[in-house]
């Protein structure tokens, strides 16, 4: 703890010498992280940690979503378009980076039985949330899942050994693995339609997820869904750093209410949902 | 040691046996040296010649680590100054189009099989009109 | 000493050419599944681990469960269990090696096995079972052949050998604790998030090695001639019984805390397990388990009853048929509900249920084949040396 204080004391100093914070913005930012450096007393309530490193994130709008049917499976089709992701014939050896489900399905802590009926019809989009605090990466015997320089949960499809821990891990169904090979056929159907030369496939016997397209995010784009999505309707998804206390993403956090998925599982989701 | 006079001459038998593999191929194989068809009109890679010939796994591999584990993401400029980013796919394979040509010369000559290309995808090799479609 | 194996009658030889043909045709199955990928087997997005997994849950419980044999004659003295201890140890081998092929097996990239000591890992449990897995088949085998080989000798097993084998003890425990953590240390897996779950493990481990010993031992008294006396059949039973006893307890326990604190997440896979469980998306009741969890729980009290009655009436019959009550009921509760009911529901509730492969099914009879195979031959060495060094004795 003390030493968590000392970090964030420190980064408090370097913003304050550099100048950046205007007073207000940093007293506010300061509030808020010096809550999340004292979580004993709130437990694991989602609390964020005091911000260290960058922490990339995603808000999703649901209720735009919501309004414009067709856009979520826009961003689910750029996505599996462009990362050479296989649709099989049989749903047993499914592979999805971004999807839909229920609201109830997406959050069973947050559902009850006497939903209206927009709650209820509500598909929201779901994908691997980025943990802080990844019970996959904790799980996994090689290291081959880890959470990089920018908070970003990564695989490395060359060292995967394909145990499925990470699987069993993950509270959030968001891992998927090749079962059989993503570039073989079925009755003259390949699995892969239009190979995407700048991006590679898998093979069998890996495990895959949802990068937060990194490759893409180095280079100060936004991630292909969130660019997907906000053609369609201007902010139906932000992404940024959560630890930056100027970026749009953490203005929106501050200004809207928003909740994550199962929270109270402690492992601190960069995924936030506006409901 | 029982049986002593056996077991030498079995440990024998099977020298000869294996080390006669080799000789065959010594005697008989074929030894014409592969010649990878490198890209025209360039003269340098990333490295010197030596090193890419020995040890182009261990670029690719440190390569890999960097760019997947370390988000070190920065392209490399080669003595020609041309900017190569850091990728079999989206790197190497610009200048070296031919994996045919290029990868399985040596590759099929020493019978080794990275699984580079069980997930890379190689740059689609031209037909020659031998197979239309 | 170990040209004895090739010494056997006709039975001995048509029990080892079965399972080889079994194991053949696991290998077959299982080269069918490498070139395919482990879509061959009936593992899903959803259930990522079947009866591979399952099956090794239940065979490092049998390999700790090695440990009620060993520990009272070398801890305690207890000389009864002299004819038996050996058989203790070698069937922990040939479990361990059960389970290190079923690991194996259901790895989808099988050649990258080693990745794990490449990259060691600390934070993950697999990285502990690894070594304690390992190791505890190398301290088995080292303080099985050893005290074994002194035995044919004739003398008394060497002093070094010995903090080996008290180091074994505590390392059986570790083994099933290590294999519990891998699943109660799991966020959001309410079946599998529960501290008694290594204390459960350990309770029917040490009901289901002994009692597969003890069947094992009264084939052979048929067929090998070779009895490990009724003391030591005597003091099975007690240890078989109470630590069964003890896994009923433990269960129990579960169901109190499942339907009593009336958190769905505690009572939903319960409810899937002995049930069924119906997905509220889609309308459709799922129960495919309900009836062997159901019939698991009914041959584990017979079994228990019918122990002691058994031991009072000195049956060897009832004492077998009650041995393999107890081992099938709980290879059902661990070796398919813990594994599949953990699965169930989804992280995103939906219900999806997993049916094992021809495939698979074939691998696993051809692993559980290759553990039979040399548990066979271990056993048939114990007895031969055994006769060997007590005919001495009565000699001299």
């Amino acid at each position: 703890m003390d030493n968590r204080r000392r970090k964030f004391l420190k980064l408090a100093g370097l913003t304050a010498a550099a100048g950046v914070a205007v007073p207000m913005l940093g007293s506010r930012a300061q509030a808020v992280s010096g809550h999340g450096a004292a979580p004993a007393a709130h437990g694991n309530d989602g609390h964020e940690a005091a911000p260290t490193g960058v922490r990339q994130g995603l808000v999703i709008d649901s209720g735009k979503f919501h309004d414009n049917p067709g856009l979520a499976e826009k961003c689910q089709k750029v996505c599996h378009d462009y990362h050479n992701v296989p649709k099989f014939p049989n749903s047993k050896d499914e592979i999805k980076w971004i999807w839909t489900d229920k609201f109830p399905n997406v959050f069973p802590d947050h559902s009850h039985y006497k939903k209206d009926a927009r709650l209820s019809a509500m598909n929201i989009l779901a994908l691997c949330n980025h943990c802080d605090n990844p019970p996959c990466v904790r799980a996994c015997p090689t290291g081959a899942t880890f959470k990089n320089s920018d908070g970003v949960v990564m695989m490395d499809f060359h060292r995967c050994i394909g145990c499925r821990f990470c699987m069993a891990a993950c509270p959030y169904g968001a891992r998927s693995f090749n079962w059989r090979s993503p570039r073989g056929s079925e009755n003259g159907k390949p699995f892969i339609k239009n190979y995407n030369q700048e991006f590679p496939s898998r093979m069998r016997g890996v495990v895959e997820k949802c990068s937060l397209c990194s490759w893409r995010t180095k280079q100060g784009k936004d991630p292909l869904c969130v660019e997907e999505a906000n053609k369609g309707v201007e902010g139906a998804m932000v992404f940024g750093d959560l630890n930056d206390p100027h970026s749009e993403i953490s203005q929106i956090l501050r200004q809207r209410f928003t909740i994550q998925r199962k929270p109270s599982l402690g492992t601190k989701p960069s995924i936030f949902y506006i409901i | 040691m029982y049986d002593k006079g056996k077991v030498l001459i079995g440990l024998a038998i099977f020298l000869v046996l294996a080390l006669s593999v080799v000789g065959y191929n010594m005697t008989t194989g074929d030894h014409k040296k592969p010649e990878p068809e490198k890209p025209k009109g360039y003269t340098a890679c990333v490295k010197d010649t030596d090193y890419m010939r020995s040890s182009h796994m261990v670029l690719l591999n440190e390569w890999r680590d960097e760019v997947i584990r370390e988000g070190k993401r920065g392209k490399i400029t080669t003595a020609q100054g041309i900017v190569v980013e850091k990728s079999l796919q989206n790197g190497c394979m610009h200048c070296h189009t031919s994996k045919e040509k290029f990868c399985d010369t040596c590759h099929v000559y020493a019978s080794v099989q990275p699984y580079c290309w069980d997930c890379h995808l190689a740059p689609v090799e031209p037909t020659d009109g031998k197979e239309a479609q | 000493m170990v040209d004895k194996v090739l010494k056997g009658n006709g039975l001995y030889w048509g029990w080892l050419t079965l399972l080889l043909m079994i194991m053949g045709a696991g290998a077959i199955a299982y080269l069918v599944q490498f070139n395919y990928g482990l879509g061959a087997t009936g593992m899903s997005r959803d259930v990522t681990w079947g009866i591979y997994i399952s099956q090794f849950t239940f065979l490092v419980g049998v390999a700790a469960g090695g440990l009620m044999l060993v520990l009272p004659y070398y801890l305690h003295d207890y000389k009864s269990f002299g004819r038996i201890t050996l058989l203790g140890e070698f069937m922990a081998i040939a479990a361990v090696i059960m389970c290190l092929m079923f690991i194996i097996a259901d790895l989808g990239q099988p050649m990258r096995a080693m990745n794990v000591i490449l990259h060691p890992s600390p934070n993950s449990m697999l990285f502990y079972d690894m070594i304690v897995l390992n190791g505890y088949l190398f301290l088995n085998v080292l303080c099985g052949f050893v005290v074994l080989s002194s035995e044919y000798r004739g003398i008394k097993y060497p002093n070094w050998v010995k903090p080996f084998i008290y180091l074994s003890i505590p390392w059986a425990i570790s083994i099933h604790t290590v294999t519990a953590f891998l699943y109660c240390g799991l966020p959001g897996r309410h079946f599998w998030l529960t501290a008694v779950l290594a204390p459960r493990f350990l309770a029917s481990a040490f009901a289901a090695g002994p009692a597969l010993l003890l069947v094992i031992a009264l084939i052979m008294k048929r067929t090998a001639n070779f009895d490990v006396g009724q003391t030591a059949k005597d003091k099975l039973v007690t240890i078989i019984g109470y630590a069964a006893i003890i896994n009923f307890f433990l269960l129990g326990c579960e169901v109190f805390v499942g339907y009593y604190s009336n958190i769905p997440g505690h009572m939903h896979t319960l409810d899937y397990l002995f049930f069924g469980l119906v997905d509220h998306s889609t309308g459709v009741m799922h129960n495919n388990l309900v009836p062997f969890m159901r019939a698991s729980v009914a041959m584990g009290i017979l079994g228990i009853i019918m122990l002691f009655i058994a031991r009072r009436q000195k049956s060897d019959a009832m004492l077998a048929t009650s041995c393999i009550l107890i081992f099938v009921a709980f290879w059902i509760d661990k070796g398919l509900g813990l594994v599949l009911g953990g699965f169930v529901p989804t992280p995103m509730e939906h219900i999806v249920e997993y049916v094992p492969t021809v495939v698979e099914l074939t691998v696993t009879a051809g692993v559980w084949s290759t553990g039979f195979f040399i548990l066979t031959l271990l056993y048939k060495l114990v007895v031969a040396v055994k006769r060997d060094s007590e005919a001495n004795l009565k000699v001299s």
